[in-house]
């Protein structure tokens, strides 16, 4: 069981609470690696919320398929990564409807990742959940060359894109699914503070 | 009136000036000798005549260089300009008050013929004759928000207004204080401020959001708003911060006086008819030390209101580094005396006494 208590932050860094059932209503349920515990959680407290549900896992190296396959939902599938479900993914939002339930749980980055994709596909905020658990690394945009960093565990970290140093910022936007990161040494070239790990 | 343009850059050689009638009207932002934030909120309808208070749209001796240097940003980085899908009509909103006030308020540079959709529109002084139809983006070289926009100084934010919320789905923002609308598009009024501190404690953007969800069209409303900047660049971007941000650390006290500016926002609210959606100009006005103790009051005033200030609102305006040589420099324009209330000097303010 991996879950994290974040530091307290400013208003745009995301907070997961433990997914709340919305009952048998539609339902899209994503989990990544042990965030598959998080669904089984979910369903435990009520089954019913898997009666009209699309459950997609991602297993990133763990085990627990069977157990999620053995939850009954409507639709079971598994997928190698969340590049691999783009279409399938694309296609269950395409077809949600006004009541549609969106549950998302894993890493930072697949919920960031998952948000971004049901928002643009005009999913209400209101409609989505998320759980955290796993990994705390994050998705970083450059700020400067907007491109996205995944996986990001230190701070500052190189842009895998222009090559910038940049420090992790908590200022998160939805709508990109990541948070900003910054030239640390815009103003004093090649003074870079010593790299740390990141922190909930 | 007629203005003179300036002939000026905002970036590389720096050529920014203020006339001295410019440096007269300037809207210095501090009505006593200390800051904190507050909910600073008046109507946007009179203030002293000549001052950028008394126009709904002010147009200053900087116009043409100031659209051309949006020019130069938007070639460079056309992101600077974004609106969401559900955000056109906000934009044929903004349009329209922006032309309809410039035709009124600046008849000898700007005009505006309506004759049903079918809309002609001047602007003298940058040479734009356009005939075009209401509400048929077609008929316009850009979209109605980014084709009016670059003929307007300050950044735009429109603010669309629903959940009791505000959110910024569309701007136009190329002379900001270090924030960024590709970022931040598409947020609520908490999240896009949510990097600002000690504000969200002290309820400043809870009572703020209220005040401007209530804003109605025969009610503009306006604050204003400050921050310190190392020569007079309009594009003090996130984006190109590795690019300016070697400048930051250029001050010393011989060139304070000419390379720091007090950067300025007027910031003015106004609810648009077809859209509700709510119109956010925030026009910048540079002015450096300099120019600005030639006014004895401004000088003694910015002088103890940069002294006093909380380091933690320093850090966050981006001069922490630099304050030790501004305020010293400006300690040398405080002779003590007292300073009227208000904006603008007074019969009241002592002349300057000699350092």
């Amino acid at each position: 069981m991996t879950q994290v208590t974040f530091s307290p932050s400013i208003k745009t860094r995301p907070v997961y609470a433990p997914l709340q059932s919305q009952g048998d209503a539609p339902a899209i349920l994503l989990c990544e690696g042990d965030g598959a515990l998080a669904i089984l959680d979910l369903a435990a407290r009520d089954a019913s919320v898997l009666g009209r549900a699309h459950l997609i896992h991602i297993p990133a190296g763990t085990a627990h398929g069977p157990r999620l396959r053995a939850l009954g939902a409507r639709m079971y599938h598994e997928a190698p990564s969340f590049e691999a479900l783009a279409a399938r993914y694309g296609k269950a939002l395409a077809d949600a409807t006004m009541s549609t339930r969106l549950y998302l749980a894993g890493t930072e980055g697949l919920i960031a990742k998952a948000t971004a994709a049901a928002l643009a596909a005009g999913l209400p905020h209101q409609a989505i959940q998320a759980e955290h658990r796993g990994s705390i690394a994050r998705r970083m945009q450059c700020v400067h060359c907007k491109g996205v960093t995944e996986e990001v565990t230190t701070d500052p970290f190189t842009c895998s894109h222009c090559g910038l140093t940049l420090f992790v910022r908590d200022h998160f936007s939805r709508r990109l699914g990541a948070f900003q990161g910054v030239c640390v040494d815009a103003e004093t070239p090649g003074d870079v503070p010593a790299t740390q790990e990141i922190r909930p | 009136m007629t203005i003179r343009f300036n002939d000026e850059t905002f970036r590389d050689d720096y050529t920014f000036f203020n006339s001295p009638e410019a440096i007269a009207r300037f809207p210095f932002p501090f009505d006593r000798d200390d800051y904190m934030y507050s909910v600073n909120m008046e109507p946007h309808k009179t203030g002293p005549e000549g001052t950028p208070f008394n126009v709904r749209f002010d147009v200053d001796e900087h116009y043409v260089s100031e659209m051309r240097d949006r020019e130069i940003t938007l070639t460079e980085d056309p992101l600077r300009c974004q609106s969401l899908p559900h955000m056109e009509l906000a934009g044929w909103d903004l349009l329209e008050l922006i032309m309809r006030s410039k035709a009124e308020d600046y008849p000898e540079l700007f005009e505006l013929h309506c004759d049903g959709d079918r809309w002609h529109w001047i602007n003298r002084p940058l040479g734009i004759d356009q005939r075009f139809t209401f509400g048929d983006a077609t008929t316009l070289p850009y979209g109605p928000m980014e084709y009016i926009t670059r003929q307007a100084q300050g950044d735009f934010a429109v603010l669309d207004q629903r959940e009791d919320n505000l959110w910024m789905d569309a701007g136009m923002v190329t002379s900001q204080a270090d924030w960024s609308l590709d970022f931040d598009i598409g947020m609520n009024f908490f999240e896009w401020h949510a990097p600002v501190p000690k504000a969200h404690e002290m309820g400043i953007f809870q009572r703020a959001l209220k005040f401007l969800m209530q804003i109605n069209q025969d009610n503009p409303a306006r604050r204003l708003n400050w921050t310190m900047t190392v020569n007079p660049r309009l594009d003090t971007s996130p984006e190109n911060y590795h690019k300016w941000g070697p400048e930051k650390r250029t001050i010393t006290s011989e060139n304070v006086g000419q390379k720091q500016y007090l950067r300025v926002e007027l910031q003015t609210f106004w609810r648009l008819p077809r859209s509700n959606a709510l119109a956010f100009p925030i026009r910048c006005y540079l002015i450096n030390l300099e120019d600005l103790v030639s006014v004895p009051k401004w000088g003694r005033r910015l002088h103890r209101v940069l002294r006093d200030l909380p380091d933690e609102l320093a850090d966050y305006k981006g001069f922490a580094v630099n304050r030790p040589v501004i305020v010293d420099y400006l300690s040398q324009h405080d002779d003590g005396a007292a300073t009227s209330a208000g904006i603008y000097p007074t019969a009241d303010d002592a002349p300057r006494t000699p350092a």
